[in-house]
């Protein structure tokens, strides 16, 4: 059982010629192992910055960020081993992977990095993987990016999060880049993973309609403030906040009727 | 505003840079050649002209190195770099004067010549893709790697000593002093010519090349395909739209290329013996004239920067974007 | 809100037979050497394949000794003993400009080398690091570029009586790293940001595997291209120089033999004696720039396919640059 506390975050960027920013202000939660938490919000609303910082890209200017009640080390075997049990999917198949190197390359590096498993059994390691996300391995392992699609450059980058055996998952907007009918099934492949793994899952996306389907409680970020956070079905169905509310009535409905000339956002 | 200020900053130390550089050039040189010619001539250099070349040659060992430089940096701010020992002990700035303008003119306008000449034909050539224009590329290649000295032997050849159309040296008839006639700037045009043709032929074919490159990425973009479905006319959307944006970078790569040129017309110089200061820097290297060497390589130096300058200037004034770097 | 809910494995399946699958496989050297394989390129690379063969070749390529004197033929015309004609002192002009091809290449590549290795050191560094270090880096590169070199070149040069290989490759070369590491500054910052370098840090790799590793065999085209101009200026810069009669005439090159040809009245008669050395620098020019032209096209693509697809577009009648958007009215066209 993994407890991850990110507690009172606030984060501030220099900005040149206009001062400071503040892109998280006193933000905080708890991420459990087996437990998937869906952060949503629209662009700017600093996302991507937890993710940075939970992945110690960034550093967070005030609050403490706890595994298991220990602060994250900056530097050393300590953070090498933080960096192993906290891993992230990024959101851009394309920009993720190295355009220069075989799959296979970006699956050994980190099971060599982290002493997963012995010399000997990488090779079969880097298989039983790219299996893992349902990829087929003798035709996938020797390929580059770019003869890849999408879809299954985000598996390959989901197994790449994996490879360390990780205990909690950062998934950045994992399928807003994908197309929409294949988004379902990268959807599926982590929560099965997830289940298999008793991993702990923070879900970031824009999209309310996948948070639901996905995640057990949702957060609401707007401008670096968390505005709204509860059990995924009551967020949804009855969001307290107006911004949850708008991003809940700016979803389409297929099932709504257009009366001719009007355009009503109302809910049937 | 502030990409202006941030550039002058950078030139400003680039010129301290240069500056500094050459008071350590002739420092780090064997010999000293200066001293010998002091010993030699004792009677004929006045005491302040000896006192400078001492300064600016680290004659005199007694002062430290940084009270040396200090005086240096005197002698500069005044103008004085000293007296040239190949040209009777003329003041340096003042032989350097009576050449430079031969060099600016010559170079100057060659080099714009053949930036504007080479930008429109690429930017053509370029429009006119998969054409038969393209057959102009291997030829743009060949030209731009000609080595311009080689280009201007084989010009006076051809056209001064085969076909006695132009003259083959100098900037005007021997004989003639320099004035304002209409006949003297016939004369000046007349063996300018030559030299100037040969500059702007010889780096003609980078233009040409860099612009069409430039071109065929620009026309990808989806504001020319707009500007074409609007309906506007093909040549607008040539210089307006296409051009105007391509062109930016060449601006950059004509500011970086400067230095180059400068060295390709040094020797253009000697070719034609033409007048200006790189036939002056290459006689003053034969003649161990280290004073007006490094007087001269000061003034190059400084004159690529005021270029450079210019060249950022005109990049400013075109590119809207150097404008908003605060927003 | 409704969500279509299909059976989780068959969508999944689904998925991974629509995806398309491209069965080329391509070997990791393979790939590095790929921006070779277009037609400029290899043209290039041919042309200055022939030039490293008549260097290396040299003794067996040329007839005569290039310093071998025949008073006997004195500036002969070319003809069959001596194909190239012979100078003012009956040296045989094509014996002159084949070993005069050794001078060139080897202190031309000798300059690209350590213009390139310092270009990579000084411009990677400065893309990696970000704010005061990479400045003032960058401040130096920029010093570098604007100071004109041959001015510099000649002075220094002109201090010794004969300067060894090394210091001309090496004072070519300080004149030289600064347009490379410029422009793999730039790159590198670029790559810096990009979302698979921050995937390794997120990993835990070390700094100089990220360098080593990820970031510098994406910079391969542009260090080729850097190289292969450093060449080409260190080239034209020799033969400037040994025209000019800085470079003692103890080391052979192309330009030598124009000087030999200017200080003995070559011109405008004896055409043999300095036209071919002057079309080889220019050839060797050309043969370089090729190579950089295929690099360029492979990694602009653009480039590569704008020619083609105007001609395929004309062939079929529509314009490119028409302003017009030709409709045709097609058989069979779905509705």
């Amino acid at each position: 059982m993994t407890t991850l506390e990110f507690t009172n975050v606030s984060k501030r960027y220099k900005v040149r010629g206009a001062g400071d920013m503040l892109a998280l202000d006193d933000v905080s939660f708890t991420l459990t192992s087996g437990q998937t938490i869906a952060l949503v919000g629209q662009s700017g609303s600093g996302k991507s910055t937890i993710a940075k910082i939970l992945t110690q890209l960034e550093r967070a200017s005030s609050g403490e960020v706890l595994l298991d009640g220990e602060p994250i080390p900056h530097r050393g075997p300590g953070l090498r081993r933080y960096r192993q049990r906290v891993r992230m999917v990024f959101q851009d198949p394309f920009a993720s992977l190295n355009p220069y190197h075989t799959i296979r390359h970006h699956l050994e590096r980190p099971l060599r990095l982290d002493k997963v498993v012995p010399k000997d059994q990488v090779e079969d390691e880097v298989r039983a993987l790219l299996e893992r996300v349902r990829l087929d391995p003798d035709a996938t392992i020797d390929r580059r990016p770019h003869e890849l699609s999408g879809g299954q450059r985000q598996r390959v980058a989901i197994a790449r999060a994996l490879a360390s055996r990780p205990e909690l998952l950062i998934a950045d907007e994992p399928v807003s880049m994908l197309d929409v009918s294949i988004r379902l099934g990268v959807l599926n492949l982590l929560a099965d993973l997830q289940r298999e793994s008793d991993l702990g899952v923070l879900y970031i996306t824009h999209d309310l309609a996948t948070a639901r389907h996905f995640s057990d409680e949702i957060m609401v970020l707007h401008h670096g403030v968390v505005v709204e956070r509860g059990a995924a079905d009551s967020v949804i169905l009855d969001p307290q906040h107006e911004y949850t509310r708008a991003l809940r009535d700016a979803s389409p409905d297929p099932d709504k009727h257009f009366a001719a000339g009007a355009a009503s956002t109302a809910r049937s | 505003m502030r990409f202006i200020l941030r550039r002058l900053a950078f030139y400003a130390f680039t010129a301290w840079a240069a500056i500094t550089i050459n008071f350590f050039l002739p420092r780090m040189m064997k010999g000293d050649p200066v001293s010998a010619y002091l010993a030699k001539n004792q009677g004929k250099v006045s005491p302040e002209a000896i006192d400078s070349l001492r300064t600016l040659f680290g004659v005199d060992t007694d002062k430290s190195l940084f009270q040396q430089y200090l005086d240096y940096w005197g002698l500069m701010l005044h103008g004085d770099l000293g007296v040239s020992t190949s040209n009777g002990l003329a003041p340096v700035s003042d032989v350097i004067a009576t050449a430079l303008p031969w060099t600016l003119g010559l170079v100057g306008i060659a080099t714009v010549l053949s930036f504007l000449i080479g930008t429109s034909l690429g930017s053509v050539i370029g429009w006119r893709r998969g054409s038969r224009a393209d057959w102009a590329v291997p030829f743009a290649t060949f030209f731009s790697t000609v080595p311009y000295f080689w280009m201007g032997l084989i010009v006076i050849a051809v056209f001064s000593t085969t076909l006695g159309w132009f003259p083959a040296s100098h900037a005007y008839d021997k004989g003639t002093s320099p004035n304002w006639s209409w006949d003297f700037v016939g004369q000046v045009i007349a063996h300018g010519t030559l030299p100037a043709l040969t500059i702007v032929v010889a780096s003609l074919g980078g233009w040409v090349l860099g612009m069409r490159n430039m071109m065929i990425t620009v026309l990808d973009e989806d504001y020319v395909t707009v500007a074409q479905a609007k309906g506007l006319h093909q040549r607008r959307v040539l210089t307006q739209y296409a051009s105007r944006n391509a062109v930016l970078p060449q601006l950059s790569s004509f500011a970086l290329a400067l230095g180059f040129i400068v060295g390709g017309t040094l020797v253009m110089e000697l070719v034609f013996s033409y007048p200006g200061v790189g036939k002056l820097l290459l006689d003053a290297t034969g003649a161990k004239d280290y004073p007006l060497m490094q007087g001269l390589f000061l003034v190059i130096t400084l004159a690529v920067l005021v270029a450079n300058i210019l060249a950022d200037v005109a990049y400013a004034a075109l590119d809207p974007r150097t404008r908003q770097m605060e927003s | 809100m409704s969500l279509t809910t299909a059976p989780a494995a068959s969508s999944t399946d689904d998925a991974l037979a629509s995806e398309p699958q491209r069965p080329r496989r391509v070997p990791a050297i393979g790939k590095s050497f790929a921006m070779f394989r277009n037609g400029k390129s290899l043209t290039g690379l041919a042309i200055l394949g022939v030039f490293v063969v008549i260097a290396v070749f040299a003794p067996l390529i040329a007839p005569y000794d290039p310093l071998e004197k025949d008073f006997t033929a004195l500036r002969q015309g070319p003809s069959a003993a001596h194909w190239l004609g012979t100078t003012h002192m009956g040296e045989d002009v094509f014996s002159q400009v084949v070993y005069g091809t050794r001078g060139v290449l080897v202190v031309g590549f000798l300059a690209g080398i350590i213009a390139t290795f310092v270009a990579v050191l000084v411009g990677v560094a400065a893309g990696y690091w970000s704010g005061w270090k990479s400045e003032s880096l960058s401040a130096l590169t920029n010093v570098f570029l604007v100071i004109p070199g041959l001015p510099l070149i000649i002075i220094v040069a002109s201090q010794y009586e004969d300067p060894p290989l090394i210091l001309v490759a090496g004072v070519l070369a300080i004149t030289g790293w600064a347009w490379g590491a410029r422009v793999l500054r730039a790159q590198t910052m670029s790559l810096r940001n990009r979302d698979f370098v921050q995937a390794a840090k997120a990993n835990g790799e070390k700094l100089w595997r990220i360098i080593a590793v990820e970031m510098l065999p994406n910079l391969t085209a542009i260090i080729a291209s850097s190289f292969v101009g450093t060449v080409t200026a260190a080239v034209l810069g020799l033969t400037t120089l040994a025209f000019i009669g800085v470079i003692p005439i103890t080391n052979l090159n192309w330009g030598t033999i124009l000087f030999w040809a200017q200080q003995n009245g070559a011109f405008p008669d004896y055409w043999w004696w300095y036209v071919p050395a002057g079309l080889c620098i220019a050839l060797l020019g050309m043969a370089l720039s090729l190579i950089n032209f295929g690099i360029d096209e492979y990694v602009n693509p653009r480039l590569r396919s704008a020619g083609e697809r105007a001609r395929a577009m004309r062939k079929k009648g529509l314009a490119m640059d028409g302003g017009v958007t030709e409709v045709r009215v097609g058989q069979g066209s779905a509705p």
